[in-house]
């Protein structure tokens, strides 16, 4: 335990004493190392460690917050009063009862990253610089990094909740230059899991590198990106990121609650092409958004938000629950100690359809391919979002031709997925970073191959 | 110990923390030592009641050491004595596992002074959290009263923050510095039928003084409602003017190809190009934090070193990059002050921190005449995805107003701009006298660039 569950409970009722509706406790010890090879030299390695805690007061719409990196019984005591101050009432004392559950845990790690030598972490950089550069004289930059973090919390509410959990998360990235006759280009891999030293059991630096390699090399002879509406196949794995932004962050709670959302009232109604399910799944072992408890102290789920085109339901987090009288759908999550817990995605994704993705490529005319998506953005009111290309290539009778430059496609959520036209067999997965006010975490997409019949590209080039 | 920064004595005993554990450096041994602490505040208003109130406070340590040319570097957010020990420990075992680099090292005191400025306002750490809260209540108000079309507003904020850091290393630097930062921020929903359009105000300044609900809620409104009924555009080619917070990203991105860490690295599109045209005459790109009106501006750099005013771009000619100490040795050059860090868990890098471009004679209003026909970018979105510094390639989606015969006309979504870095500052083709000092590295102006790529339906 991080804290005696006995000075939580005094926690507990000191931050109710002025007449809160909820208190809840998180506390957080994160310990991370990172290591990073730029320009054939080992650069650095660097290690923290981040440790506190954060009390939240919920008295009737409004929520008071405070931390602390003291977990000592007074510091914790100072903060809960901090986050009481939003609660007006005078004295009194609240007992609370903690009744400790022990969650399901998704993945059980079985080489804890501090167990393993730094030599070890440092010797994988090496191995992906040489791979990346063998790829070909063209790759003149290569850069790598390693990762790895244990973020043990702990949660306990006024409800009685105490649970903790134990996070292990491991990551490897290589980016490469390539120079040519047109300039510079850029290609990035990387591999993330939510899993222990054991990742580089199944996951190969050396085809990372090579990846990354490829990707710059591809782009050598790209041309310009068409401009204008254009058919799109995007590949499985990376695309995922366009449900992430096309109705991901529509759907969160928050955003429904205020009317922020183009998703507002439209449970029970087609939403998107009958072939798209969607589903957003905190339980899956392995993958990089996934957890046991959320960090409100819920338990992942599994949550179908489209079925068959149609909404079923939103991402929930506690407060937002709690107005409308349901539970949490395990969507609560926090960057660190120092923040709000809100609703945010864990792993989101489609599932699969039945076309064959060779069959549907080369039953595309013309159009884009889209083998890896980039980042992306949306504006959850208007429904309008981007995201960008980091290889592509134009299909010309139902084969890829050339390699294009990198663009962002623009489109409108609801518009988009309803003018997906086929969905095939082949889902994969992919890591990212969500940026959601200010707070990052780590979630997963997925999607199999499919096909949009028009999305606006913004590239240079006349169509 | 308190965890908050509260005046002078307060950076003083942070210095005397770093000064120490820098004097543990042992023969042949580097240590650079740096701690920050700092409290924030912020306020959420929503539907007239306070959504969310959140005071925070934090403290953390960063030390780098050089040995045999080799760095390490580790971090604890605490001040704590024994997690600062474990530390050092922690940072000198990293750096044995780091591969030698001849170029590896501190930086050392010069004799460049540090400017005079005044970055903290007082008047912060004596505003009540009432005030605070009736701030942005009242923010809220202004922006649901402003306008009958406002339906919604589904942020309005208030922030503040007071921080304060100090770094001492064994090569002989001392430095400390503090600065408050007061903002307003409120995002508005307007729309009629079933159309609904955002739009994004702030006010932003050392203290609460400087701040303006008006100006926040009236910009807020403007950009909300102008955008209603807003259709996609037919797509080709035209003179795009940049609203003076999309030039400032802009700038941010054309800084990371001016970082001398990405230019040594063969990692930007201005590597070996010095004293090369690599824009139109009309382009002067000057980095300088000792300019108080920055909000990056900054008496010391995160290595210790004063700022200083660095010429970038004169004139169209590519005169300079900006260089921490290591990337300057790389070069054969010396460090032009510019290491910037994120915190006390990240090592320092070459970054800009208070960009400018220098203005030309005309406003927004007279551009848009000369213009006559183009496009006006209200905002852009996925430039982390859709510019790339390396290459050069830019696509961003856009939003904003068509311009016709000269003024703003009919508004535009679901747009994207496009060219390349290269191409676009040789055909920026006015730069705005309307210079805003914005938060982040670079402040704003109206530019208008000629000859990009305009897509839609």
């Amino acid at each position: 335990m991080l804290v005696d569950p006995a000075v939580v409970e005094r926690v507990l009722g000191s931050a109710l004493s002025r007449g809160g509706d909820f208190a809840e406790v998180f506390v957080e010890d994160r310990r991370a190392i990172g290591a990073s090879l730029d320009d054939g030299r080992v650069e650095e390695l660097s290690s923290g460690r981040d440790r506190g805690a954060g009390v939240r007061v919920v008295v009737g719409e409004t929520t008071g917050y405070a931390h602390t990196a003291d977990l000592s019984e007074s510091g914790l005591l100072l903060a809960a009063e901090a986050a009481a101050a939003v609660a007006r009432q005078e004295g009194g004392t609240r007992t609370v009862a903690l009744s400790p559950s022990e969650p399901t845990r998704p993945y059980d790690v079985t080489i804890f990253p501090e167990d393993v030598e730094k030599a070890r972490k440092i010797e994988l950089l090496a191995r992906a610089d040489d791979a990346a550069r063998s790829a070909g004289s063209a790759i003149t930059q290569v850069s790598a990094g390693y990762g790895d973090s244990r973020r043990r919390i702990l949660v306990a509410n006024s409800d009685g909740v105490l649970v903790s959990d134990d996070q292990v998360r491991s990551r490897f990235s290589v980016s490469c230059v390539a120079m040519g006759d047109t300039g510079m280009q850029t290609g990035f891999e990387s591999a993330a899991f939510t899993v222990g030293f054991e990742l580089f059991d199944t996951v190969d630096v050396e085809e990372i590198a090579a990846a990354a390699a490829r990707r710059a090399l591809s782009k050598l002879s790209a041309r310009p990106a068409p401009s204008g509406e254009v058919p799109i196949v995007l590949a499985s794995g990376s695309g995922g990121i366009l449900f992430h932004e096309a109705c991901g962050h529509g759907l969160e709670a928050d955003h429904i609650a205020k009317d922020a959302s183009v998703y507002v009232g439209q449970v029970g109604s087609q939403v998107a092409s009958p072939l798209v399910t969607l589903v957003d799944d905190g339980t899956i072992a392995r993958e990089w958004g996934t957890f046991a408890v959320d960090d409100e102290g819920r338990p992942a789920q599994r949550n179908v938000l489209i079925e068959d085109g149609i909404l079923t339901d939103y991402m929930w987090d506690y407060l937002r629950a709690r107005q409308e009288g349901r539970h949490s759908s395990g969507n609560g999550r926090r960057q660190s100690y120092r923040d709000l817990p809100m609703v945010r995605m864990t792993n989101t994704f489609l599932v699969d359809g039945e076309s064959d993705p060779e069959e549907l490529l080369a039953q595309t005319p013309h159009g884009v391919y889209v083998a890896k998506l980039g980042g992306g953005q949306v504006n959850t009111t208007t429904g309008d979002f981007v995201f960008g290309t980091v290889e592509a290539y134009l299909i010309e009778n139902g084969r890829l031709t050339e390699p294009l430059r990198d663009a962002n496609l623009i489109g409108n959520g609801p518009e988009t997925l309803r003018r997906i036209d086929a969905v095939a067999n082949d889902f994969a997965t992919s890591p990212g970073t969500c940026g959601k006010d200010g707070q990052s975490v780590p979630v997963g997409t997925g999607q199999p191959t499919l096909r949009i019949t028009g999305v606006t590209i913004g590239g240079t080039a006349g169509e | 110990m308190s965890d908050s920064p509260n005046g002078a004595a307060s950076v003083d005993q942070l210095l005397t923390i770093v000064t120490r554990i820098a004097e543990q450096a042992r023969p042949g041994e580097e240590l650079e030592v740096y701690a920050s602490r700092g409290v924030e505040t912020d306020v959420r208003a929503y539907g007239g009641e306070i959504e969310q109130l959140s005071s925070a406070s934090s403290a953390g340590v960063g030390i780098r050491v050089v040995s045999d040319q080799r760095q390490g570097f580790a971090y604890a957010g605490t001040l704590d004595e024994g997690a600062i020990a474990e530390t050092l420990a922690e940072a000198r075992d990293n750096a044995t596992f780091a591969t030698p680099d001849e170029f590896l090292g501190l930086a050392c005191p010069d004799d460049v002074a540090p400017a005079s400025l005044d970055l903290w306002d007082d008047a912060l750490s004596s505003l009540p959290t009432s005030a605070k809260v009736d701030m942005a209540l009242e923010l809220e108000r202004r922006v649901r009263g402003g306008d009958p079309r406002v339906r919604q507003v589904d942020a309005a904020d208030y922030g503040d923050m007071a921080a304060e850091s100090a770094i001492a290393t064994s090569t002989g630097i001392t430095a400390t510095a503090r600065r408050t930062i007061c903002s307003l921020s409120v995002s508005a929903i307007a729309g009629e039928g079933t159309d609904s359009q955002t739009g994004v105000g702030f006010s932003a300044g050392r203290g609460p003084g400087d701040i303006d609900a008006d100006h926040a809620a009236a910009d807020a409104i403007k950009r909300a409602t102008r955008m209603i009924g807003a259709s996609k555009v037919k797509s080709g080619r035209c003179v795009v003017v940049l609203d003076s917070r999309v030039t400032s990203t802009l700038l941010s991105v054309i800084s990371s190809a001016l970082s001398g860490e990405a230019v040594t690295k063969g990692r930007s599109i201005f590597a070996g190009r010095v004293d090369e045209e690599v824009a139109c005459p009309l382009v002067t790109i000057v980095d300088d934090p000792t300019d108080a009106r920055a909000f990056g501006a900054s008496t010391h750099d995160a290595e210790g070193l004063a700022c200083r005013r660095n010429v970038l771009v004169d004139a169209g000619i590519l005169r300079h990059f900006v260089f921490d100490t290591t990337s300057a040795r790389r070069a054969g050059t010396a460090s032009t002050a510019s290491a910037v860090r994120g915190g006390y868990a990240t090592t320092p890098t070459a970054g800009c921190r208070a960009l400018l471009l220098s203005p030309g004679p005309l406003g927004v209003d007279e551009i848009l005449a000369q213009v006559g026909e183009g496009f006006f970018v209200q905002s852009v979105t996925g430039v982390h995805s859709g510019v790339n510094p390396v290459s050069g390639d830019f696509s961003v989606g856009a939003e904003g107003l068509m311009i016709r015969g000269g003024v703003l006309a009919e508004p535009v979504r679901e747009g994207t701009i496009a060219s390349t870095l290269q191409r676009m500052l040789h055909e920026i083709i006015h730069v705005g006298n309307d210079i805003e000092w914005l938060p982040g590295l670079a402040a704003g102006q109206t530019l208008a660039v000629d000859g990009m790529v305009l897509s839609g339906a």
